[in-house]
């Protein structure tokens, strides 16, 4: 089981820093986005009618001006859909396309337009006259806790005693933390283009990492089956989950229009309809209460989340699930009560994004320990190292399934001696003494991530690899590309199960018509999943091509062996390309499905048990910040980051991951702010007023490091780990450093209560509301 | 007068008539001339994605280019300039240009739906010789949004790429000689439909035709403007173009002021600015983005009228006075008695602004000026604190305080300045001050920031100035300073 694969010599290889596949196109602009696609021409455009209010009831919608204005050829309303007048991608049925009595919340679908140009549509739609009766919002998180507006039942983790073991410790501690959401802001908005075939056919290019979850929802709505659906992506320009459920929606009214008209129709949001109309990550209340001994170990907790969940199921059971999968983090809690409630508010339903709940839920416990570390006095980090999972596999999560491969302990040890944190820990607090206005802070946090989707049928994927006559590889599966990498990745498997040259191989887009029955590219998975289900379809031709040649040149098939681009048989050589010719000529199969199912998980949602993960992801990451305790301003000085990619499949890529991962995370705890006004209405809804992270809010000291050590216990492709996800939770660290900031700004007399995002806003009302704790001791 | 739009895309002549002026340059590229590298990512120009580079002769190397957010430039910019695209970067032979074989070697891209812009403003720092050194790749890369790769190889391949050998200076020479070819000198006079678009050349012209047209909107940048377009989706009837008036953007450097014309664009005035003051220096460069401040003007972001705009309460501070013209008469006010209430200007239909004159601060003087955002970079302020004292034998003999974000206008904090007056600008009298601006100011609440903190951060604003002025060195009371 230990051991490890030998990269080979030929480019394109695991295990090598080979450049993404479309890099070249990239920086030329020629890579295709679905709006880059010529048109057909007749092809209409679309622009959405959108509700205006949070909660009302629809008198009339009035449209009669909008059908008449120059350029329209159609609008659509509910009373146009063929079929089932929902997207919801659980099928809740929660999820309409268009409104039809009630609208849930300010940018609802009412209606659309579509038009000979998107001027035209956007114009018309401006003449719509709906008349709403309003009714009651419930617009924040505590609106909806106190009317008590939970959208499903809430299931539980038990471990042990939790009650009694908070009871008997010597110290206990208990709070609140609000953490806030995050748009996705993926550079390209939603889009599809929908392409009318004969008789029912519908062919839909898409940005989604869903194509098969569109197709169906695209079949339903058009009341047809998955096999008149067909939905292309090549690429996504970015997706972090915002297209892991939204795009059924766009693709779902730019369908209809298509079929209505008989003509094909593309439609685009423009960035504020995207940010207004589509979900985002659930903001979070996170109560907690511990207990703990003299040595920061924890000896019991409980957990009580609460998810703004917006208008509409959507994942949020899986997201807040998940949340509660991680409110241990990286640490093993002999009693443990998780809970987490998933709350409806009039505001725009909200959905997967990297992590999936796990950030959020992993915020609760990280807070707890640095104010645990506060009240004793001691350093977090020993805190923290005095709590994680174990190597030994002793320890149980809250769901009662034992980690058996952490490396935190040494992970944790081997990054704190390699960024020098506690000698630049005493220095920052001896400095702090002497600066009034500017106070350091410093803050090392592990994450432990846990990898399958946790709805166990979901671990599965299929490839489909065809090696023509000529020795070139057409390489497809089920995942999708939306800029982490994960085709360059399938395709370096490939080129290594057949010894080629990786531009021998060629990456195609995904299509439901060549691949059944994905899952969604999420949950960190697609490389894990699809490079399996790759290699074992190369492996299926591999195989016929080695018992070809043995049959052929008569010797045993382990004699046959395929490397750098020949192929050994026996004492003879060939290339790969004449061995493929001569099997073609000796009528052998060159095409092959590949599939692949997660083994040993399973899941038993009722009773809060079982074993939800293949294996665990681990990473800690070292943040020092500044801030100005007179404006709450703050900067990130230097991160160090040591992050358990297992035997990385491709260390270039898997560095992007890590280091986008933490910017993003950064993002979501710092700059970025989703703002409401009492009215229900998202004001924060372009770059202008939602700020992500620019190249300068990045450290210029930033040491990033994959994990020498780093390999998969598990037998997972070529032992690697999944990395699109957990490098996003490393910046949990930045947030820990602001509070230790804010927390020397009272001279370290007061824990500071500060929630998320920490802005520079909230960063001076902490100081000020701790300054006044303090000074009252 | 002239009636289409004469350019180079790349190296091929162009030329566009019976459009819509108010089209823009990306839908122009996108839609038809089917160019489909450059990406719309916000249409508000505050993500970059839709970067191109414009040319046009003049400047030090014969050919002066700058980067454009094309998603807010209406096609008019074009005129007799070279517009670059992602396409026109590598060699005609397919051989990856240096930023773009960097992007390649160093992961710069992941999704690459923002790469054309990143290319773009990474080819525009090449061409300007901008890429010196980390903190100046940053600078240039503040206008573009990356979502996937956290900067560092992209910051990596600016540095390689200023490394790289510079451009060709004949060809340039040869693009601008093409270029001069292509200007006949005349206004341009644009109709299409209900609208029409004037470009005078000079400021007479200019206000002859404002005069003649006082409904009309002056544009230079469009970096408002083209909002009014592309996110409100008004109809704009008749634009008057300021950017080809060239005596209306001069900057003069005198003795006891710098005269900045009403059409010079900030980027142009961001030397002259941080030669009068270094915290002018730093708020032009946390001012927008490169793109942004290529475009736009100090006059339009006065003229704007904005209570976030951050020039105007430094600008008040430092004693500004601002020169309108309408016709053939000119009048001069203090920049502070502009701003009349929210969306109320003293300026008359058909009046323009001339110039602002910035009196240089004296020996006595003490000046600073601090944004606060949520985000450094290209970042509406929540609030915008500009500071000056004048000091003589101890005692506060003058005090300017003006602040953005805090009320409908711009305004000055007349009764903490008054609070100030007289005193030794010591902590106590400072106190006072801030206590006054209570009464100075009742600001709002809103996304950028709620009202509480709105008004408590002016305050401590008003507090670290003095820190500075008592000899607290700004790595102690300024965070960004710190590496």
């Amino acid at each position: 089981m230990n051991e490890r694969p030998t990269p080979s010599a030929h480019k394109g290889a695991v295990h090598r820093p080979v450049i993404h596949d479309s890099a070249e196109r990239h920086v030329t602009g020629s890579a295709l986005y679905v709006d880059d696609m010529p048109e057909l021409p007749g092809t209409l455009h679309i622009h959405v009618g959108m509700s205006e209010r949070a909660h009302a009831r629809l008198r009339a919608i009035d449209l009669q001006s909008v059908r008449t204005a120059p350029g329209v050829v159609a609008v659509l309303t509910a009373g146009d859909i063929p079929g089932v007048n929902d997207v919801s991608p659980v099928h809740a049925g929660d999820d309409p396309i268009f409104a039809e009595d009630i609208v849930e919340y300010a940018g609802q679908p009412i209606f659309a337009v579509a038009a000979e140009t998107l001027q035209a549509a956007r114009n018309a739609a401006r003449l719509a006259r709906i008349d709403y009766e309003e009714l009651p919002a419930i617009i924040t998180l505590d609106e909806a806790l106190a009317a008590a507006t939970d959208l499903a039942p809430a299931p539980e983790l038990r471990l042990g005693d939790p009650d009694a073991a908070i009871s008997a410790s010597p110290h206990r501690l208990s709070g609140t933390l609000h953490v806030g959401g995050q748009d996705h802001f993926y550079l390209e908005g939603q889009v599809a283009y929908a392409i009318p075939g004969e008789g029912a056919d519908m062919l839909v290019h898409a940005s989604t990492q869903h194509p098969s979850e569109v197709q169906h929802l695209v079949g339903c709505m058009l009341g047809v089956p998955d096999h008149a659906v067909t939905v292309e992506v090549r690429r996504m320009g970015g997706g972090f989950g915002g297209k892991e459920s939204q795009p059924a929606l766009i693709a779902a009214i730019a369908a209809l229009a298509a079929r209505r008209t008989g003509r094909p129709a593309k439609l685009r949001l423009d960035r504020d309809d995207d940010m207004v109309m589509t979900g985002k990550r659930h903001d979070f209340r996170l109560d907690y209460e511990l207990g703990y001994d003299a040595d920061g170990r924890i000896q019991g907790a409980r957990f009580e989340f609460a998810a703004r969940c917006g208008r509409s199921l959507d994942l949020s059971n899986a997201i807040a699930d998940r949340a509660m999968f991680h409110a241990d983090n990286a640490y093993a809690l002999p009693n443990a009560y998780v809970h987490a409630r998933r709350m409806k508010t009039h505001t725009v339903s909200n959905t997967a994004f990297r992590g999936f709940g796990g950030p959020q839920g992993m915020m609760a416990i990280e807070r707890a320990i640095d104010e645990i570390a506060f009240a004793l006095g001691r350093d977090p980090l020993e805190v923290r190292r005095a709590n994680v999972y174990p190597a030994d596999g002793s320890a149980l999560t809250p769901y009662h399934m034992a980690v058996t491969d952490s490396v935190l302990d040494e992970l944790t040890e081997e990054l704190a001696a390699s960024s020098d944190y506690r000698t630049r820990r005493a220095a920052i607090r001896a400095s702090n003494a002497e600066s009034t206005a500017i106070k350091r802070g410093i803050a090392l946090t592990p994450v432990k991530f846990g990898i399958s989707f946790t709805t166990t049928h979901l671990n599965q994927a299929g490839a489909l690899v065809h090696v023509y006559k000529d020795g070139s590889v057409h390489l497809n599966h089920g995942g999708t590309e939306m800029g982490q990498g994960l085709f360059v990745k399938v395709g370096q498997v490939v080129a290594e199960a057949f010894g080629i040259e990786l531009d021998q191989v060629k990456i195609t887009a995904t299509t439901t018509a060549k691949v059944p029955n994905t899952s969604a590219t999420a949950a960190s998975a697609g490389s894990d999943l699809n490079g399996m289900a790759a290699a074992a379809a190369a492996q299926t031709i591999k195989a016929r091509l080695a018992a070809f040649a043995a049959k052929k040149h008569n010797i045993a098939e382990e004699h046959v062996v395929f490397e750098a681009g020949r192929v050994r048989i026996g004492n003879q050589e060939m290339s790969f390309a004449e061995l493929a010719h001569q099997a073609w000529m000796g009528r052998v199969s060159l095409s092959s499905t590949g599939f692949y199912a997660t083994p040993d998980i399973h899941y038993d949602r009722a009773t809060g048990r079982g074993r939800p993960f293949y294996y665990f992801a681990y990473g800690a990451a070292v943040s020092e910040v500044a801030i100005d305790t007179l404006t709450g301003e703050t900067r990130l000085l230097r991160v160090d980051i040591l992050h358990d990619a297992g035997r990385s499949l491709n260390p270039a890529i898997d560095m992007g991951q890590i280091e986008g991962g933490f910017i993003q995370g950064l993002g979501w705890l710092t700059s970025e702010e989703l703002w409401w006004n009492d009215e229900g209405r998202l004001r924060t809804h372009a770059p202008s007023t939602y700020k992500i992270p620019t190249a300068n809010d990045r450290p210029d000291d930033m040491r990033i490091a994959i994990w020498a050590k780093g390999e998969n216990r598990e037998p997972t492709i070529h032992r690697s780990k999944a990395v699109g996800e957990p490098p996003l939770m490393l910046a949990i660290s930045a947030f820990s450093a602001i509070t230790d900031a804010a927390c020397a700004a009272t001279g370290y007399r007061a824990f500071p209560r500060l929630d998320a995002p920490a802005t520079p806003e909230r960063i001076l009302m902490a100081i000020r509301e701790a300054t006044g704790r303090a000074g009252k001791k | 007068m002239g009636d289409a739009i004469r350019f180079l895309l790349g190296e091929d002549e162009h030329e566009i008539s019976g459009v819509s002026p108010t089209m823009t340059v990306l839908e122009w590229l996108r839609g038809h001339a089917r160019r489909r590298g450059t990406k719309e990512g916000c249409a508000e120009g505050d993500c970059g994605a839709c970067t191109v580079v414009l040319a046009e002769p003049g400047g030090a190397g014969g050919l002066r280019t700058w980067p454009v957010n094309s998603c807010i430039h209406f096609i008019p910019a074009l005129h007799c300039r070279q517009l670059l695209t992602v396409e026109d970067v590598a060699a005609p032979d397919g051989a990856l240009h240096p930023v773009q074989q960097a992007l390649v070697d160093l992961h710069g891209s992941q999704c690459g739906f923002c790469t054309p812009g990143f290319v773009m403003q990474h080819y525009a720092g090449w061409l300007a010789g901008s890429l010196t050194d980390r903190a100046a790749v940053k600078d240039w890369l503040a206008g573009n949004l990356c979502r996937c790769t956290g900067y560092g190889p992209i910051i990596e391949a600016g540095l390689a790429a200023g490394r790289a050998d510079g451009p060709d200076t004949a060809r340039r020479a040869a693009t601008a000689r093409r270029l001069d070819t292509l200007d006949d000198g005349r206004m341009l006079d644009l109709r299409h439909e209900d609208q029409r678009w004037l470009t005078p050349r000079t400021s007479d012209e200019l206000a002859r035709v404002y005069a003649d047209n006082p409904d009309a909107i002056l544009v230079s940048g469009a970096t408002d403007v083209g909002l009014w377009v592309t996110k409100q989706h008004r109809r704009l009837t008749t634009l008057i173009d300021v950017t080809r008036v060239s005596d209306l953007a001069e900057i003069r450097d005198e003795e006891e002021a710098l005269v900045i014309g009403g059409a010079a664009k900030l980027a142009a005035a961001h030397g002259p600015l941080a030669r009068l003051s270094p915290d002018l220096g730093e708020l032009m460069r946390r001012f927008a983005s490169i793109q942004i401040r290529s475009a736009g003007t100090v006059g339009g972001n006065i003229a704007n009228g904005s209570p976030i705009g951050d020039l105007a309460p430094a600008l008040i501070a430092l004693g500004a006075q601002l020169s309108l013209r309408h016709g053939d008469r000119e009048r001069t006010i203090a920049l502070e008695d502009f701003f009349i209430d929210y969306g109320r200007q003293d300026r008359a239909p058909g009046e323009f602004v001339a110039a602002i004159s910035i009196p240089r601060p004296g020996a006595t003087s003490r000046f600073a000026c601090y944004k606060l955002s949520k985000r450094f970079d290209q970042d509406i302020s929540a609030v915008m604190g500009a500071f000056r004292i004048d000091m003589t034998e101890g005692r506060v003999t003058a005090a300017r305080i003006a602040f953005g974000g805090m009320a409908a206008t711009p305004k000055r904090a007349c009764n903490a300045e008054a609070a100030l007056i007289g005193t030794a600008f010591q902590a106590d009298a400072v106190e006072r001050a801030c206590a006054e601006l209570a009464a100075d100011f009742a600001p709002i609440t809103d996304m950028r920031a709620s009202a509480t903190y709105r008004l408590e951060s002016a305050a401590n604003l008003l507090r670290r100035f003095h820190l500075e002025v008592s000899g607290a060195p700004t790595s102690a009371t300024r965070v960004w300073e710190l590496a």
